[in-house]
């Protein structure tokens, strides 16, 4: 299953657990897994229907631009990072 | 194997890459052909001035252009009242996350308060210039001045003048419950920093502070604005986007992308700060209301006083190592000001500070803080040279009171290939192992240093680079020359190393590449020139279309030969079948010849992932004790560039890098009166590095490829201005024995903490 890094500032919400293993074969599952186990998370992570517009996501060290539709595969690394923007 | 098979990662001999070309824009560029958007002339074209804020902080009570309007060849007046209602609208805006469209446009023209001096309040259009200046001095504006801040601690505490009272501070989602100019609070951890500590044998701590600094472009700000009866906007623009100005022109008046068209110019510099859009939304509702084309240029006080400047910044940093040089754990409280409106770059800055090392154990807090100075924008590697000389000073004392090399103790602690970042990620092949050994075995960090008052720094710099979405088309010529148009504006000689990718590709030389910027009608989405990604990412591009011109030259090769496309050989260029050929110039003359359908392609990519860039930076430097000036001897970029497509412009890229951090470290400053006013807005008091103030830089490429491009090409422009400021603090400690923790290190900073010291 894959594995997501919880956000430092969402530790609040997982007890303090910094990593996490759940079920889901997209970003958007993964989030639904995580609300299920931790209510409330998802609304930290998402606006909406989308990823929050401050958030990117990393799936096995990439960014990607795909967002909740990125593909996660069972053996992924999930990281949720702030964007950045280049000069 | 055909020619595309052999484009593989890793391969050294290049037909065309690594070669030194000369630029397809450079006669025009030398001898003042280059049209910018100054140069644009329309006819009854209208001239604009706008009207500045005197006040750092003030409520705008009247706003009275009676008296402007009756002046004879006054054309147009236009407020903030002209801008569509955009309260509660934002949009995503490429990279760099979201954006209030409400803030954007109240930067572009002040909505209720002006929040910094030079903020722009109203605009007017006139039949000349003067005229323009004229009725802008007749525009009254009534204000009711309020207390200002301009340093980013006087701005966190709980008695600050508010700039936003709406405003809320965010920790991913989750908002505080108080009035703040804290907009933003982020946190990383990794590890535990407590055991981490405890592992150390030795800890240090230190606090830094950095002065705000400009991108100091030599071309101001520039634009001209046509909305036509048919509704459509034409603007020509000084940009680094063309896309992107579109994007936020539309989002700005509420009118649909595709109405608006962007023609990107020649641009004179932008480093980050000619992104955002300042004058065409006001330009365009100029023209609007007055039926002219407008025209809007900036002075250079302006371009201080009211567009980007970077960050000034408050960090602690505090890293604990081992008796022999391992690092156990690092800590650091970054607060970086983001001007007027939130949004600054402190995500970067925070993901920047421990880049280079592998760190077991770390805690990052940073925070965003709204002051009353222009809103910032990105300079460079947006936020991470003030990380560098705030950790890399560490580094450096570290090293010294373990007894061990400064250079060694980095290469003990270089991130490499596994490397799992502070903030989550592991390193794909990275290059700042490689960069070090260059630097431990260049010709600088051998020779020897003696002298009173000289001494030697060294600092390492990384920045992340991007990739997003470019697109090019490409259409072969009857004489066997491509035509090439490409959305990345060209700044740094962008258009010859894309078109080198196209050529390199075809198998023919760089000069058979006619290379064109194209305008937002004209070719595909294309996101903006930064982020280090044009080379990388438009290269990606036209390496794509090089494959789709190839396999359409194939088939007309094989009509031409009646055979099927898969039996004609390519190779270099040649294409060739049972001992015939034709070299891709001759087969595009025979394809002109008889007729054959036009070969023209198209490529569009949108890679994924950073291209991850390191840079090593030596100075040698000598203080004059009765002064403090410094004096900077020698001076040695070293960088991984993934393959250097055109090394002359990397090496321009490096070397320009590192004169603008010499400056950042030495002598430029937003310097604030006690009104906070800019009280140095010109470039004779806003001391910018000539080329009598610095050596030349030495500049030693490096070159690991990058996995995520057949060329193996990564991001180069932004790297180089990391590691400056820290270099030479680090340079200015050996030659001193002063830590100098504030920037700039300017003659009477230094001087008085040598003062202190003796």
């Amino acid at each position: 299953m894959p594995v997501v890094f919880i956000p430092t500032p969402l530790r609040d919400i997982t007890a303090g657990t910094a990593e996490v293993t759940v079920e889901g074969n997209t970003v958007r599952a993964v989030v639904d897994a995580l609300e299920q186990r931790y209510p409330g998370i998802k609304t930290r992570l998402c606006r909406g229907d989308s990823l929050s517009p401050g958030l990117q996501v990393s799936i096995d060290h990439v960014m990607t631009t795909r967002g909740l539709r990125a593909t996660v595969r069972p053996d992924s690394e999930v990281h949720f990072l702030p964007v950045i923007g280049g000069g | 194997m055909s020619h595309t098979d052999e484009l593989y990662l890793g391969k050294t001999s290049y037909q065309v890459l690594g070669k030194r070309p000369v630029r397809h824009d450079g006669a025009d560029k030398v001898t003042g052909k280059a049209v910018y958007a100054a140069d644009v002339q329309l006819p009854n074209m209208a001239h604009g001035k706008i009207v500045r804020s005197p006040h750092a902080h003030a409520r705008i009570k009247s706003i009275d252009v009676s008296e402007a309007v009756k002046i004879p060849g006054v054309f147009a007046v236009v407020t903030a009242a002209d801008f569509p209602n955009l309260e509660r609208r934002s949009e995503v805006m490429g990279e760099g996350g979201p954006v209030n469209l409400a803030h954007m446009a109240a930067n572009c023209l002040a909505m209720g308060k002006v929040l910094y001096k030079g903020h722009p309040v109203a605009a007017v259009a006139a039949a000349n210039v003067h005229l323009a200046e004229e009725a802008a001095a007749k525009i009254k504006v009534e204000y009711e001045v309020l207390p200002s801040v301009t340093w980013v601690l006087d701005a966190m505490k709980d008695d600050a003048p508010l700039l936003h009272e709406d405003l809320r501070t965010d920790s991913m989602g989750k908002k505080g419950d108080r009035p703040t100019n804290v907009a933003l609070h982020l946190q990383f951890e990794k590890g535990n920093i407590a055991e981490g500590f405890q592992q150390a044998d030795i800890v240090v701590e230190r606090e830094f502070r950095t002065a705000s600094v400009h991108q100091g472009y030599i071309e101001p700000h520039a634009t001209v604005a046509l909305w036509n009866e048919d509704n459509r906007l034409k603007i020509w623009a000084s940009t680094q986007g063309a896309f992107n100005c579109r994007q936020q022109v539309a989002q700005l008046l509420q009118i649909p992308v595709s109405q608006c068209l962007v023609v990107p110019c020649e641009i004179g510099g932008g480093f980050g700060g000619k992104i955002a859009v300042y004058l065409e939304p006001v330009a365009a509702l100029l023209s609007r209301k007055c039926g002219r084309p407008v025209k809007l240029v900036m002075q250079r006080n302006e371009v201080f006083e009211a567009t980007g400047p970077t960050p000034g910044s408050f960090l602690r940093v505090k890293l604990g190592a081992t008796k022999d040089g391992k690092l156990t754990a690092g800590e650091a409280w970054l607060a970086y000001d983001c001007g007027a409106f939130p949004g600054g770059v402190i995500a970067p800055g925070c993901m920047c500070v421990f880049s280079c090392y592998e760190l077991p154990n770390a805690r990052v807090d940073g925070f965003d803080v709204l002051d009353n100075k222009p809103k910032t924008q990105a300079y460079r590697a947006p936020g991470a040279t003030q990380a560098a000389f705030a950790c890399e000073q560490v580094i450096d004392e570290l090293a010294e009171a373990l007894g061990i090399d400064p250079l060694e103790f980095r290469l003990k602690n270089a991130a490499s290939e596994g490397t799992r970042r502070f903030d989550g990620p592991v390193y794909p092949r990275v290059g700042l192992v490689e960069c070090l050994h260059a630097a431990k075995h260049s010709y600088h960090w051998k020779s020897p240093l003696s002298g009173a008052n000289r001494g030697r720094g060294i600092a390492a710099g990384f920045w992340f680079n991007i990739g997003l979405a470019s697109s090019c088309s490409g259409s072969v010529n009857g004489d066997g020359v491509v035509t090439l148009v490409e959305g990345s504006t060209d700044i740094g000689g962008t258009r010859t190393s894309i078109a080198m990718q196209l050529a390199e590709t075809l198998g023919i030389g760089a000069a058979d590449v006619l290379p064109q910027v194209g305008d937002t009608d004209s070719v595909g989405f294309t996101f903006l020139t930064g982020g280090s990604r044009t080379t990388f990412a438009t290269g990606l591009a036209a390496y794509k279309l090089g494959l789709d011109l190839q396999a359409q030259m194939q088939e007309r090769a094989a009509t031409i030969w009646e055979c099927e496309p898969a039996a004609v050989e390519v190779k270099y260029g040649v294409y060739s079948r049972n001992g015939q050929s034709l070299t891709f110039k001759e087969l595009a003359g025979k394809i002109s010849e008889l007729g054959l359908d036009p070969v023209v392609g198209r490529a569009s990519v949108s890679p994924e992932g950073s291209t991850n860039a390191f840079g090593v930076h030596i100075a040698d430097v000598e203080v004059d004790p009765e002064t403090g000036k410094v004096t900077v001897l020698r001076y040695t970029a070293i960088q991984d560039a993934g393959k250097a497509v055109h090394p002359s412009y990397v090496e321009g890229q490096m070397q320009g890098g590192a004169v603008q951090g010499i400056g950042w470290a030495l002598n430029e400053e937003y310097f604030f009166d006690r009104k906070d006013q800019m009280r140095n807005a010109s470039f004779l008091d806003y001391r910018m590095p000539t080329c009598l103030d610095v050596p030349m830089i030495e500049t030693i490429i490096v070159e690991v490829p990058n996995p995520s491009h057949p060329f193996g090409v990564r991001g180069v422009g932004e790297t180089p201005i990391v590691a400056p400021p820290a270099t030479i603090a680090n340079a200015i400690h050996k030659a001193t024995g002063v830590r100098m923790t504030v920037l700039p290190i300017s003659p009477p900073a230094l001087w008085k903490a040598l003062s202190e010291k003796s």
